[in-house]
């Protein structure tokens, strides 16, 4: 029986696999609900009244410890104020399509 | 039909470019949608700063008998503004998802514009007269003393200059748990439906505060969510019918007549897969970012990441044609992956039935025509703004010896993206959006 097996190894695959040599850790199904699940929570920050009011409580007479540099990582102790939330006002500029 | 030479052949050419020069882009300034009316008079584009424009065709001039009229902006309006949902902790962007326009039924336009939460209707008339000569009230709108008042005269209609005014006139809200990605507007003309990325809702246009779900498909356990919603359009002809695309490559037709929740589909379109080929990207490539029907309502046609597919709606199996838009990339797909390119979501338009259009990476677009098939790579950039000079087709070099005037796939600006186009209803004129800029090109008339 003729053994040699002639293996083409698609363009796709070849990126897969330097995609896994770079990233071990990477599920098998990119498409599973993990996922879908990011898509779905798109745009989703964290702001919990709950959480905002026990530590404003706790922390009476201190400050808040406020969000550094980079206001869009809300982890940790940091517990997100209204203030930290990025201020969405509506753009009163007309658009350059306009100009 | 396309290529270059040939007596029935289109020859593109500049005609106007809209935006800003400078490069550096304001995040609001981003093109979102772009799309012609029914007569193709009027062109809307929408932005991520939630606001709409919309230009007009000027009427041919006189005395330029061959040379089409030029789109100049008509009315521009703020259509959706940011919102914060503190229950849910969501942020709410303004940007305009889609634009659809209505036929028009009287002197007035109307559009239906939605962001991901908030679809709204849309009013656009035009004010050239005023009434002038009040009894009581002076020309400047101060009320005069009735005891001034020594004769009565009747107000009259003067001519003013022309005013063209944006009004809401339905606000279709509170409807969709997930983010919306599209708008059809049924053939009937009275109803219409939005799609997220879990749900299809049917609306009447005069009612806001009631909506149909009518495809539902979020599993009753999150954790066996496989697949979701990427896009829907009703048949062009058939107001009981819509389609409706998915991440996993397929597409549904429904039919409205069959059953009032349409989670049944009455056909599925599927392209057989080779399991041999199968690799971690596949299924991300073969999300579906846009669905269109022909004109005619025979044929639909599907955008995935590389390829335009063309489905005839009497066969599921597999489409008709597939068009690949820019093959090279498949052996790119690791960095595209890592930097998310991977995941933009490209348009596609149809002229009639014939050719596609659809838009790619370093502002270079794509057209195949389905006839000759032949296609054609063109580029939107201001170095080619010359009006009446017949742009110059491009070429991309996927590997070995580039060709001059070839562009070798690594110098390609991923950044550069074309993902909305749209071609007039009725002649060779086209509208292609790059990040922050319009650009309308006409075929060369002779």
């Amino acid at each position: 029986q003729d053994t040699q097996e002639k293996e083409t190894i698609t363009p796709e695959r070849t990126e897969e696999a330097k995609l896994k040599a770079k990233y071990p850790n990477l599920g098998q199904k990119p498409g599973g609900s993990d996922f879908l699940m990011k898509r779905l929570q798109k745009g989703q920050k964290y702001f919990d009244s709950g959480d905002y009011n026990m530590a404003k409580a706790k922390m009476k007479n201190k400050q808040l410890p406020s969000a550094g540099p980079d206001k869009n990582l809300v982890t940790g102790d940091h517990i997100p104020t209204p203030q930290d939330l990025p201020q969405r006002k509506s753009s009163l500029v007309t658009s350059k399509l306009a100009g | 039909f396309l290529g270059a030479g040939g007596g029935n052949d289109i020859q593109w050419c500049f005609s106007q470019v809209k935006g800003a020069v400078d490069d550096d882009v304001a995040e609001a300034d981003i093109i979102s949608t772009v799309e012609f009316n029914h007569s193709g008079e009027l062109l809307a584009t929408g932005d991520k700063g939630g606001r709409v424009v919309i230009f007009q065709q000027e009427q041919e001039n006189k005395t330029q008998p061959h040379s089409r009229g030029e789109y100049n902006v008509y009315s521009t309006f703020q259509s959706h503004e940011p919102e914060f949902d503190y229950l849910k902790s969501l942020e709410i962007e303004e940007k305009i998802n889609k634009i659809r326009w209505l036929p028009q039924k009287n002197a007035a336009q109307f559009l239906l514009s939605t962001n991901d939460k908030t679809i709204k209707l849309w009013k656009i008339s035009e004010r050239d007269k005023r009434p002038e000569g009040y009894n009581l009230k002076e020309e400047d709108g101060r009320y005069r003393d009735p005891t001034t008042v020594t004769t009565l005269r009747v107000p009259v209609f003067r001519p003013m200059d022309l005013m063209v005014e944006a009004s809401p006139r339905r606000i279709f809200a509170n409807a969709h748990t997930y983010h919306i990605n599209s708008i059809s507007i049924n053939s009937d003309y009275e109803t219409y439906l939005s799609a997220d990325d879990l749900r299809i809702n049917l609306w009447h246009l005069e009612i806001t505060d009631r909506s149909f779900n009518i495809v539902d498909i979020k599993p009753a356990n999150m954790e066996e969510l496989t697949e979701v919603i990427t896009a829907a359009e009703f048949h062009p002809n058939s107001c009981n019918t819509f389609v409706y695309s998915s991440s996993k490559g397929t597409i549904r037709l429904c039919d409205m007549r069959a059953s009032a929740l349409c989670d049944r589909h009455s056909k599925l379109f599927e392209e057989p897969e080779d399991p041999s080929n199968r690799s971690f990207f596949s299924e991300i490539i073969s999300s579906i970012s846009d669905v269109k029907f022909s004109h005619s309502g025979r044929y639909m046609m599907t955008r995935d990441y590389l390829s335009v597919k063309i489905w005839d709606l009497n066969m599921e199996n597999r489409p008709v044609e597939t068009y690949q838009v820019h093959e090279y990339l498949r052996s790119k797909l690791c960095s595209l992956y890592e930097n998310d390119c991977i995941f933009d979501k490209f348009e596609c338009c149809w002229n009639g039935s014939d050719i596609v259009m659809t838009g790619s990476y370093n502002n270079f677009f794509r057209m195949f025509d389905r006839n000759t098939k032949r296609d054609i790579t063109l580029e939107a950039s201001r170095e080619n703004n010359k009006p009446r000079t017949v742009l110059k087709p491009r070429k991309v070099c996927a590997s070995g010896k580039r060709k001059k005037d070839e562009i070798s796939v690594d110098s390609l600006d991923f950044n550069k993206k074309i993902l909305h186009t749209a071609w007039h209803p009725k002649e060779n004129i086209i509208a292609v959006a790059t990040t922050n800029n319009l650009y309308i090109f006409q075929d060369k008339m002779n």
